[in-house]
């Protein structure tokens, strides 16, 4: 999944970032980093939340453009909530994600955003989403976008595992978000990650001085 | 760009979406690559991908990118390979000029610095990405990038090539200093792998090369050897 924050000056601030989301034993992980940018040189903000909440037990993470991915959850969030009364119980992360996926198809001309969807339902358990650019919809045992996931996929296919227990996985999310943000200098600022699991919903903060260290730092 | 491109008469220079003829015939020929070495303690470890291609068309499956400069210095290649062969050439010309007069085998800053002074001079008509190695008597394994622009800076693992920014997170995590030579050799063994895994200009076979003082020591890794990382 690719992010064009080269459009950024036409479209105002941009979320050239890092996100990526992990299936591990019992739950998903998803994460990114904090920063936004406008053009390649300015920092607009430090500390954006680039994990968006959208039911329960359901997130979303985004990269593009900040104004076209705000539109897009904002309106997904109202349409998943109302069909979540309607049927009277939580919502599939697969519905969340449709919802996402039609919003990009039917709008595809007019949107730069591309979508991370991760959570748990009681139907299929932990489950991860990708609703890339075009509205194409695909699910994925892991998944890495934005600008600086090109810096980290020989990373995360050499070291990732199916049913890496929670440690494992954490460990595992805040390397590869560490490294991307080394690389890419669009990406930055501290780690957000969000655990998601039957049981609830935790975050964590990574402040960069916590961040691991690699060779030649 | 050094070479020219060659359009059939009846194309437009604008439309590359012509169906009338594929894209290979006025593509220039890039080796998008993926290509790495690694300081050690009494050598260095050198290592390429093998494919060529001209726009979707791979013109060489089976390249060497790792080009003899002198007896114990390589060089690895990315970029234009017509720019990165004549600048190759002239280089092993004037290093083994150089290395007469002084009568004794030449240094590895001194072919980085021959590498660098051309890719300097002329880095606007050139394409190249270079990196130099090689082990010398004053210095021990040595390696150099010297990447599009003209710069020259040595470092102990250099990456380079189109694949090279897939890898970047799996090289700064898994180097260590002072590693051993089968270790390197796996470290960029399995790198390559992930970038050509990734990488649509960069496949085929890996093809290593391990200079000391003793030599060179060659090494192919076939397409079904690789190190396998999938899962899913």
């Amino acid at each position: 999944m690719e992010t064009h924050h080269s459009h950024s000056q036409v479209k105002g601030v941009s979320t050239g970032t890092t996100i990526l989301a992990v299936k591990f034993n019992g739950g998903v992980i998803i994460g990114s980093d904090s920063r936004a940018s406008m053009g390649e040189s300015y920092v607009s903000s430090k500390t954006i939340n680039k994990l968006i909440q959208v039911h329960d037990r359901i997130f979303c993470c985004i990269a593009g453009s900040l104004a076209d991915a705000q539109a897009v959850t904002k309106m997904a969030k109202f349409q998943l909530s109302f069909h979540s009364i309607q049927m009277e119980s939580p919502p599939l992360v697969k519905a969340a994600a449709s919802i996402m996926k039609e919003l990009c198809y039917s709008n595809k001309e007019d949107l730069q955003a591309g979508f991370i969807t991760a959570g748990w339902d009681r139907k299929k358990g932990p489950q991860i989403y990708v609703v890339s650019l075009g509205g194409m919809l695909l699910s994925q045992p892991f998944t890495i976008g934005g600008s600086g996931s090109t810096y980290i996929y020989g990373y995360v296919d050499a070291k990732f595992k199916p049913n890496m227990s929670l440690e494992e996985a954490t460990q595992f999310s805040t390397n590869a978000l560490a490294l991307a943000m080394g690389r890419d200098n669009v990406s930055g600022g501290v780690v957000h990650l969000v655990v998601i699991t039957e049981a609830g919903v935790k975050h964590i903060v990574v402040p960069g001085d916590k961040l691991p260290k690699f060779h030649d730092e | 760009m050094a070479a020219a491109l060659q359009y059939p008469a009846n194309v437009s220079s604008f439309n590359s979406y012509n169906d009338l003829f594929p894209d290979w015939t006025q593509k220039e020929v890039s080796t998008g690559t993926t290509i790495m070495a690694v300081e050690f303690d009494g050598g260095v470890v050198m290592g390429a991908d093998s494919r060529t291609t001209t726009g979707a068309y791979i013109a060489n499956r089976v390249t060497d990118k790792l080009t003899p400069i002198h007896d114990r210095i390589f060089c690895c290649r990315s970029g234009s390979a017509a720019d990165t062969q004549a600048i190759a050439d002239a280089v092993t010309y004037q290093l083994g000029f150089h290395s007469i007069e002084l009568d004794e085998a030449p240094l590895v800053q001194t072919a980085a610095s021959l590498f660098r002074d051309m890719c300097y001079r002329y880095r606007e008509e050139l394409m190249a990405g270079i990196i130099v190695a090689g082990w010398d008597k004053r210095r021990g394994g040595q390696v150099y990038t010297v990447p599009v622009g003209g710069m020259m800076s040595r470092q102990p693992v250099s990456v380079g090539g189109s694949g090279s920014s897939y890898i970047y997170g799996y090289v700064d995590s898994n180097y260590k200093a002072e590693m051993s030579k089968e270790e390197c050799l796996k470290f960029t063994a399995g790198a390559l792998a992930l970038a050509m895994e990734r990488d649509g200009s960069s496949g085929g076979v890996v093809r290593l090369a391990v200079i000391t003082e003793q030599g060179v020591e060659r090494q192919v890794i076939l397409g079904n050897q690789l190190p396998q990382f999938s899962t899913v």
